[in-house]
Order: structure tokens, then C-alpha cells, then sequence
């Protein structure tokens, strides 16, 4: 009877306050059985699964996990340290490695917390292509993970659609920037350059093609039973846990807060000229999560679309010196990447390289809950739990 | 599939003093004269950047009392992420100094940052009210010599890779923290790359290639002020 009067569970809803009871009923039984001698189970650091070399180790009971923790540090490349070595329009061939999946939209908040410190503000054409670029970057991000959700629970189809789609996007990228994977695009004060003629209409096409994608892996996959009986009620992460681990991005916006850096601050980039839903789940399991980045890719579509009707003419560069110093001072700018928040907390000197950088990546708070959320679960939800958190190794290890 | 591209018409620009934040921030000062009150003589220093941020700066013995407070009384429930600065100059530069040349002299004094500092290693903590998404950074000095500070993993759950992270990083101690290993370097793992005195030892092994391979950099004093080059697009080559 205390677990029901446990005041975690009453906050929950229905659904989730079942399944809070099941994973507290099979603690208590774990804690029963525990003289057991039990197993280590250990996956990785390479290991399909793990998107990259996450190393997890598992103490297992049964199918049960006991106590589970990743191992960081694969990938590790210090580039807190590097910063400090750099100038600041070199720093961004650094940073756009962190999520290699969505390169540009980690330029952006670095870009922007310099500009902040030097008083400059890009021209409206280049923040809207910034903006443009941005969304592009997170449907390449998430189309991917769209797909690999589906090969994660042994659906294979869904990941070759995912490429075949996200290629259209990367080709953009490519012709507007001239890099697939690292653009190294942005610049304090602009852009590198303007779009390429032709650019636009090809940009809508693709955005057709990609509400497509999405409709497709809707009915292949969200459709799914067994997709939805893997992932429904499964890892569950309460409002209150989520934000004491500072979860971000969809992972918070599934466990119910409603909270999008696009939309709740003020920075120089068109977000307040487009209108758009911010998508928000009340269960907080897996199923939650993975719903929301196929909601959200959606939205970023839509999000280009709007953009490429308004976007204004002018040029794409501000005049900045061009031998950059940044003047002294602190300045923090995060926003809602692919994978959520991630933040430039930026110390300078007024030198020509930063003083010190902290580089707030979305995958380190995503991933340090999962000692915490797999404990009791079985061992294959290991996998799809992992997977509806969707972290970048390098964007953990930095 | 690589169209020609179009070149942005370039026009002057509006000067920074007109885009320039408002000077008055109501709500942010509120919130820093709330917190002055709610944590009282934990304060040392505060700074409101209006529409920008607010930094508030706490003695040693109140960081861990002062963030409960900060969660607590105002709903900064949202930890977004621990880290640690190291505020003494680098006695290394940018690892550009030629190994032939003499070493040049380097400026060694420690200037602390926003809110000010009295010793070498600050912390740095940023919340988040989750509901009005208002930020706050909070500092707080680690004494020289034990570099240990409270640990805040029982106010933030989330706060435990972080100072794990800042333990290996920057040799910080955090008392009360249940396990500080290693994330990322090795056990036996000597010294503390974040720290300012600890070398980039790639830099070292081998010289940074500018050195021998020395381009002018371009533009004189000239070009330094009136920026963009002929095209007025691309200014960004000084690297």
C-alpha cells in the first residue's frame, strides 16, 4: 500500500502510475533475490546499438538490470582545452564535429555568443538562412533517427528510408555550404555566403519529400504493435527527474514540460517570424520520445517552408574587423539543437582566441540519467531505451 | 549540382549602439534583489546584464545551501550544467612560441571575471526557472591549495557527471560526492588538462606549423578598421 501512496506516483497519470508501480514491485522483488550471485553484462564500446563507442555496464539479475552505468570517454577529443589554442573564427571548424549529425546548428550558438560579446547582430537575410540551415541540420539529425529506431527493434526497411530521405537534405546542405557533415558555414557577423540560385525551390521540393518520410515511418512504424508494445510504458521519466538531470530537448518535452528554446527566448534568429507547434507528450516513456522527434521533424519542415517564402534580401555579412577580438566579457547562448539544448558558456579576454569555453552538450545530461532509468528494466528494453533517448557520442564526450 | 552563386548586395549597416539591448531590466533586477534577500549574506556579488543574464556569486561555505535556496525559494528547478573555471592566465599562450626563440613573458596575474573572484578556481553552475525559463549563473570560489567545494548532488541529481567531469578536469573535490572516478581519462591518469598550467601536449610534441610556415596576415593596421574587404562578403580569412 506505500506505493501507492508514494507521492512520485501520484504526480504520474494513469498509465505512467502503472508503470511506476511495476518497476517500484520489481525492485522490491530485486531486492528479495539479491543473494543470487547475479552477471556483468557488458555491451559495447562497440556495439550497433550503442550509435558509436558508448560502452554500458550491466549487473544483471535474470533478465533484470540491477545496476547499469555507461562508460564515457571513447571518444573523448577535449575540446574545451582546444578552444582555448584557437582564434575565435577557428574555433568553429572545432565545434561543428561535436553532433556530427547536425553540424551546423552547433555553430550557431557559439557564433552567436561571440557576436554577443562583440555587440554585432548578423543582417536579417543571414539569420534567416542561419535559421533555415539550423532546421535543415535537425531534419537531417532526426530523419536518422527515425530510421534507426526501426533497426533497433529488428525493423530494417525504415533505416533505408531514413538514408534514402536524408540525403535529399544533406545535398542542401551541401550545395548551400559546400560541406555534407561539417559546413563550417557560419561567421561572426554572417554567413560565409549566399544561397546558391535555384536553391530555394529545390529546398521546397525536398520538404515535401521529407513530410513524406515522415508519414511513411508514421504508418511503418508508430503504427507498429510490436514497436508500441516495445516502447509504451517503457522508461519512463517523470517531469520533476527529467529537469533535476537537465534533460533537454525531447526528451524533456516528452516527460510534459513545454519548453522549446526556439520559442521561449529572445535571440537574433527568425524563429519569431514563423509559427510553429511545440509538441509535448504527457507519458515521459520511450514511445513519448520517439513520437515527439517525428512530430518535430515535421514542424521543422514546415518551419523552412515559412522561411523560404519571407526571406529577406540584403547582404550576408555584417561588417566585423577582419582580424577578430572578441572584447572582454561572458556571455552564455544555448539553442534547441537536434538533440536539445546546447550552450556556449563563453569566457574572453578581449585576445583573439576565447579564454574558456564550456561547452554545455545536450547527449552528457540525456545520457547521465540512464544509471537512474535502467535500473529494473529487462535487458532488451536496454536497447530501445537508449535508443528513444538518442544521444551522438561525440556530442557526450566532446 | 553546384549552381552559380548569388552575391549579396552590400549596404551599410546599422551601427551596434542602435540595436543595443534596453538599459532597464525590471524583471531580472527584481529577481536579483529577491535572491539578495532570500540568501542574504551568502551574496557576495551580483551582476544583471539586462536582457541578457544575471550572474550571482556566493561564498564557499553557502554553495551548496545557496542553490537549494535558489531551487527552492525561486524555482530554478532546471539544472542545465556545472563546470569550473580556471581563471589563471596560461603560462603556455596559445602553444604558438617558437621553441628556438626565448620564452616570452607572460602576464601571471589571476583577473577573476562578472562578479569578481578572490581565488584562482571559480565554480559555475547555471539553473533555469523551468516555468518563466528566466537563467542565472551562479559562481562561488574554490579555496587554493584544497580546491574542495560541497557537492550538489543531493540538490541536483543531474549535477553528479558534472562534478565528476570538473573533478578530473580541474582537480576540484567535491565533499559529500558519492563517486568521483575517472569519465574520461584513464585511472593512473596523472595532472588535470583543464587546468591552465597543464601544456597541450600536442602543441608541444610537435610545434604549431605557423610558426615556420608564416603568411602575412591579412590587411595592415588599415584594414583592421574599416573591415570588409572588395567583395564586402568574405572577412573572415585572419586565421
Amino acid at each position: 500500500m506505500t506505493i501507492l501512496n508514494d507521492p512520485v506516483s501520484a504526480k504520474l497519470g494513469n498509465r505512467q502510475q502503472l508503470s511506476y508501480i511495476a518497476s517500484q514491485a520489481a525492485d522490491a522483488r530485486l531486492n528479495v533475490e539479491l543473494e543470487t550471485e547475479g552477471m556483468t553484462l557488458n555491451i559495447g564500446p562497440q556495439h550497433p546499438a550503442t550509435h558509436g563507442t558508448l560502452r554500458i555496464i550491466a549487473r544483471l539479475d535474470g533478465e533484470q538490470v540491477v545496476w547499469a552505468e555507461p562508460s564515457c570517454g571513447y571518444m573523448h577529443r577535449g575540446y574545451e582545452k582546444l578552444t582555448e589554442v584557437r582564434t575565435f573564427p577557428q574555433v568553429t571548424s572545432l565545434i561543428n564535429r561535436i553532433d556530427w549529425l547536425g553540424s551546423f546548428a552547433n555553430e550557431v550558438p557559439f557564433i552567436l555568443a561571440a557576436e554577443k560579446l562583440m555587440n554585432v547582430e548578423a543582417p536579417p537575410r543571414a539569420q534567416w538562412i542561419r535559421t533555415i540551415l539550423f532546421e535543415l541540420s535537425r531534419i537531417a539529425n532526426v530523419s536518422l533517427f527515425l530510421g534507426d529506431l526501426g533497426v533497433q527493434m529488428g525493423a530494417i526497411t525504415p533505416v533505408f528510408l531514413a538514408f534514402r530521405d536524408r540525403e535529399y537534405v544533406l545535398n542542401l546542405i551541401e550545395s548551400a555550404t559546400g560541406g555534407r557533415f561539417h559546413p563550417n558555414f557560419d561567421r561572426i557577423g554572417g554567413l560565409k555566403d549566399d544561397l546558391p540560385a535555384g536553391w530555394i525551390d529545390e529546398t521546397k521540393v525536398v520538404m515535401k519529400k521529407l513530410r513524406n518520410f515522415c508519414d511513411e515511418i508514421e504508418t511503418l512504424l508508430f503504427g507498429n504493435e510490436i514497436f508500441q508494445s516495445r516502447t509504451r510504458g517503457i522508461g519512463v521519466i517523470p517531469r520533476d527527474v527529467a529537469l533535476q538531470y537537465g534533460l533537454s530537448g525531447a526528451n524533456l518535452r516528452a516527460s510534459g514540460v513545454d519548453w522549446d528554446l526556439r520559442r521561449d527566448q529572445t535571440i537574433p534568429l527568425a524563429y519569431d517570424k514563423v509559427d510553429f507547434k511545440v509538441w509535448t507528450h504527457p507519458d515521459g516513456d520511450s514511445f513519448a520520445r520517439c513520437w515527439i522527434r517525428l512530430q518535430e521533424t515535421r514542424e521543422a519542415t514546415k518551419i523552412v517552408d515559412q522561411l523560404l517564402d519571407g526571406i529577406p534580401s540584403g547582404p550576408v555579412m555584417a561588417k566585423v574587423p577582419k582580424i577578430i577580438k572578441v572584447p572582454e566579457g561572458e556571455a552564455w547562448v544555448s539553442t534547441e539543437n537536434p538533440l536539445g539544448e546546447m550552450g556556449y558558456y563563453v569566457v574572453s579576454r578581449g585576445d583573439l582566441g576565447p579564454f574558456r569555453v564550456k561547452i554545455r552538450s545536450a547527449s552528457f545530461n540525456n545520457i547521465s540519467i540512464t544509471p537512474w532509468l535502467l535500473r529494473g528494466v529487462y535487458v532488451p528494453d536496454i536497447i530501445t531505451i537508449l535508443a528513444s533517448l538518442y544521444f551522438i557520442l561525440g556530442d557526450i564526450d566532446r | 549540382m553546384h549552381p552559380p552563386r548569388l552575391k549579396g548586395e552590400v549596404s551599410p549597416l546599422s551601427s551596434p549602439a542602435e540595436t543595443a539591448a534596453p538599459i532597464v531590466d525590471a524583471t531580472r533586477d527584481a529577481m536579483v534583489a529577491a535572491i539578495r534577500t532570500t540568501l542574504g549574506s551568502a551574496v557576495v556579488d551580483t551582476l544583471v546584464k539586462p536582457g541578457d543574464d544575471i550572474w550571482v556569486r556566493v561564498t564557499t561555505e553557502s554553495w551548496r545551501a545557496s542553490i537549494q535556496a535558489l531551487k527552492d525559494t525561486h524555482s530554478f528547478d532546471y539544472f542545465c550544467f556545472l563546470s569550473a573555471i580556471d581563471w589563471m592566465p596560461s603560462p603556455y599562450g596559445r602553444g604558438e612560441d617558437d621553441p628556438s626563440e626565448p620564452a616570452p613573458v607572460r602576464d601571471t596575474v589571476i583577473r577573476p571575471g562578472y562578479t569578481g573572484g578572490d581565488t584562482r578556481m571559480q565554480m559555475l553552475v547555471r539553473l533555469v526557472n523551468s516555468v518563466t525559463h528566466l537563467g542565472i549563473n551562479i559562481k562561488a570560489d574554490v579555496p587554493n591549495g584544497s580546491f574542495t567545494i560541497d557537492s550538489i548532488c543531493t540538490v541536483f541529481a543531474g549535477a553528479n557527471w558534472h562534478e565528476r567531469e570538473a573533478h578530473e578536469m580541474f582537480g576540484i573535490g567535491f565533499t559529500g560526492h558519492p563517486d568521483l572516478r575517472n569519465m574520461y581519462l584513464p585511472i593512473d591518469f596523472e595532472g588535470y588538462p583543464m587546468r591552465k598550467d597543464f601544456p597541450l601536449l600536442a602543441r608541444m610534441v610537435k610545434p604549431w606549423p605557423g610558426i615556420v610556415d608564416v603568411e602575412p596576415l591579412p590587411g595592415g593596421t588599415d584594414d583592421e578598421k574599416d573591415g570588409a574587404n572588395e567583395d564586402g562578403v568574405k572577412v573572415e580569412g585572419a586565421s
